[in-house]
């Protein structure tokens, strides 16, 4: 390429020059965005009190505190900590069931091939609302209703859950196949037939898929809601932060990985048992 | 034109209805143990997490009620009455929400940059050896699966109170999750290109910047747009811990019933979640087309 012929190279400059010449707000938009991108970085280091010698006495403290977490030792509340710890899978069980429940009705009157746009319109905001708020803010609002203690939390995951879902669930039920639907309703059906014979049977296994993948991922945020309060292994977690006792700390992470790891594989075997290996990926 | 149906003979036909009413026999005895299964678990789950529905029917008026509470101004009146009065911290609470997403945006960069680092170190396609590959994996997984709130609370302790603590928090978590997306998308990336640079005396290096990273960078961009929405959501908590921004705020507002208070900071929470949301979506789709944006 670099070989051509120089009189053959203007030619083809002077015959397509728009190739040869791009506009100057193409070439510089990509430096732009990333000089952007950079100063508003560079803003938010010295806006949020970013120094490096902070980093640096910071640094060093982690280090020696996770020098303190080795090695992790739960010395006597072994059997306080596993009870905190069902309680926060109980927490996660619970709560992605109650939302599953009451975010299957409600994700129907948020699908487009099932109700109008003037009704799905209002309840995917809604949805949206409520995902917008974090299920620890959640946890919080149900403590000061329900009191202290893990069933706020189930109310917390299923609350924020329910955002997710509805808004899941609803796309699952968009992307269902109309012909069934068609077929009930020529040989007589009513529409409530259409839904239970009609969408039913294809959406439900993507849904347990959902709601399989979400059991995961509230065994997480179930450990935490804790902090404020709200029951669950977290609560053990915050108060042992706080008392620095590091060596109990670092047993109860490795207590929440292990548990994570231990759903995660079963959720995974169940998922690939209801929709097959394709949809586990 | 008419096509005759075959009927097969009655002791042939009855063989097969046989058959086909013990398959489906056996797949509603399968469906009911499951059920089984499944509800006896949740039940243990109730009484694992203290559920108690005397306490949740007594007190369910509360919920509903609470949200009548912090829709109410001191004065009695409806918060929508007197936006003033209901917004009067306006200026402190924009300032705060200005910090939390500047917290979601400095973590996200952060992580980024580490995870686009680390991710070739951990697919399986491009990773130069297996042990490294194994640490890196190893050590993406923690910073995933232990929760940013949870680095929070020990940055806290590590570098002071503040938004720092916040920020390198939300980049520990980040790390992990983002470092996984990236290094998925390396290995579903075409490898010939890769052979193409390595025959010509390459080094691994100049692989991955000339093979790998053209196909991949358009989905990294695209993962860590919807990364930062993801984080903004988490930086409205950091401040429970004292890790800055506006969670701080609202924990004291929730804990000592300043009800219109509440609302008021919710609100722009879930404003700026929706802004957020549309405004990277919006990216996303000006980078690389609708298709991208499912």
């Amino acid at each position: 390429m670099s070989q051509m012929p120089a009189a053959d190279r203007n030619a083809l400059q002077a015959r397509y020059p728009e190739i040869f010449k791009r506009p100057a707000s193409a070439r510089l938009a990509m430096p732009a965005m990333l000089l952007a991108a950079l100063a508003i970085f560079g803003f938010g280091l010295v806006d949020l009190d970013f120094s490096p010698t902070r980093l640096i006495a910071g640094l060093h403290q982690l280090g020696w505190i996770t020098m303190m977490m080795l090695p992790p030792d739960p010395g006597s509340s072994l059997p306080l900590y596993l009870k905190a710890l069902g309680e926060t899978l109980s927490i996660a069980l619970l709560g992605t069931t109650l939302a599953a429940i009451m975010a299957l009705p409600v994700s129907l009157i948020a699908a487009r091939n099932i109700v109008p746009d003037v009704v799905r319109f209002p309840v995917r905001r809604f949805l949206d609302s409520v995902r917008g708020i974090d299920t620890l803010i959640w946890a919080l609002v149900w403590i000061n209703v329900v009191g202290l203690g893990p069933f706020a939390g189930v109310l917390a995951i299923a609350v924020s859950d329910f955002g997710a879902f509805g808004k899941l669930f609803s796309e699952a039920v968009e992307g269902a196949d109309r012909k069934q639907v068609e077929g009930i309703r020529a040989s007589g059906g009513t529409t409530l037939h259409e839904i239970r014979f009609g969408l039913m049977p294809q959406v439900l296994p993507v849904i347990a898929g959902q709601v399989l993948y979400f059991i995961e991922s509230n065994t997480r945020s179930a450990t935490i809601i804790g902090i404020v309060g709200a029951g669950g292994i977290g609560l053990q977690l915050a108060e042992q932060i706080r008392v620095l006792e590091w060596q109990k700390v670092s047993f109860l992470i490795l207590m929440i990985l292990v548990a994570v790891a231990a759903i995660d594989w079963i959720s995974g075997k169940l998922r690939f048992a209801i929709i097959g290996r394709r949809a586990v990926a | 034109m008419t096509t005759a149906v075959s009927i097969l003979p009655p002791q042939q036909l009855a063989e097969l209805n046989r058959a086909y009413r013990r398959e489906v026999a056996r797949k509603r005895l399968r469906t009911a143990l499951a059920a089984a299964l499944f509800l006896a678990a949740l039940v243990v789950a109730a009484f694992g997490a203290e559920v108690n529905l005397k306490t949740f029917f007594t007190y369910i008026g509360n919920f509903a009620s609470y949200f009548d509470r912090i829709l109410t101004l001191d004065s009695g009146a409806r918060v929508w009455t007197d936006f003033g009065e209901w917004f009067w911290g306006w200026r402190k609470w924009l300032h705060l929400l200005g910090e939390t997403i500047l917290i979601s945006y400095v973590g996200t960069l952060i992580g980024a940059v580490l995870a686009f680092g680390l991710n070739f170190l951990a697919a399986e396609n491009t990773s130069p050896g297996p042990v490294l590959r194994f640490v890196v994996r190893r050590l993406l997984e923690f910073a995933r699966t232990v929760p940013s709130i949870v680095f929070a609370l020990i940055f806290v302790i590590a570098f002071g109170l503040g938004p720092m603590a916040g920020v390198l928090a939300i980049a520990i978590h980040c790390v992990g999750a983002l470092g996984k997306q990236y290094s998925e998308m390396v290995e579903n990336a075409d490898m010939k290109p890769v052979e193409g640079i390595r025959s010509t005396g390459a080094s691994w290096i100049s692989c991955m910047r000339f093979a790998v990273l053209p196909q991949v960078i358009a989905g990294y961009a695209s993962y860590t747009l919807l990364r930062l929405e993801i984080n903004v959501r988490e930086a409205s908590v950091m401040g429970f811990v004292g890790a800055g921004g506006i969670g701080q705020e609202l924990v004291v507002a929730i804990r000592k019933f300043y009800y219109s208070d509440v609302s008021a900071i919710l609100l722009t929470i879930i404003l700026t979640v929706f802004v957020i949301d549309i405004a990277t979506g919006w990216l996303r789709s000006r980078l690389f087309g609708r298709e991208a944006r499912t």
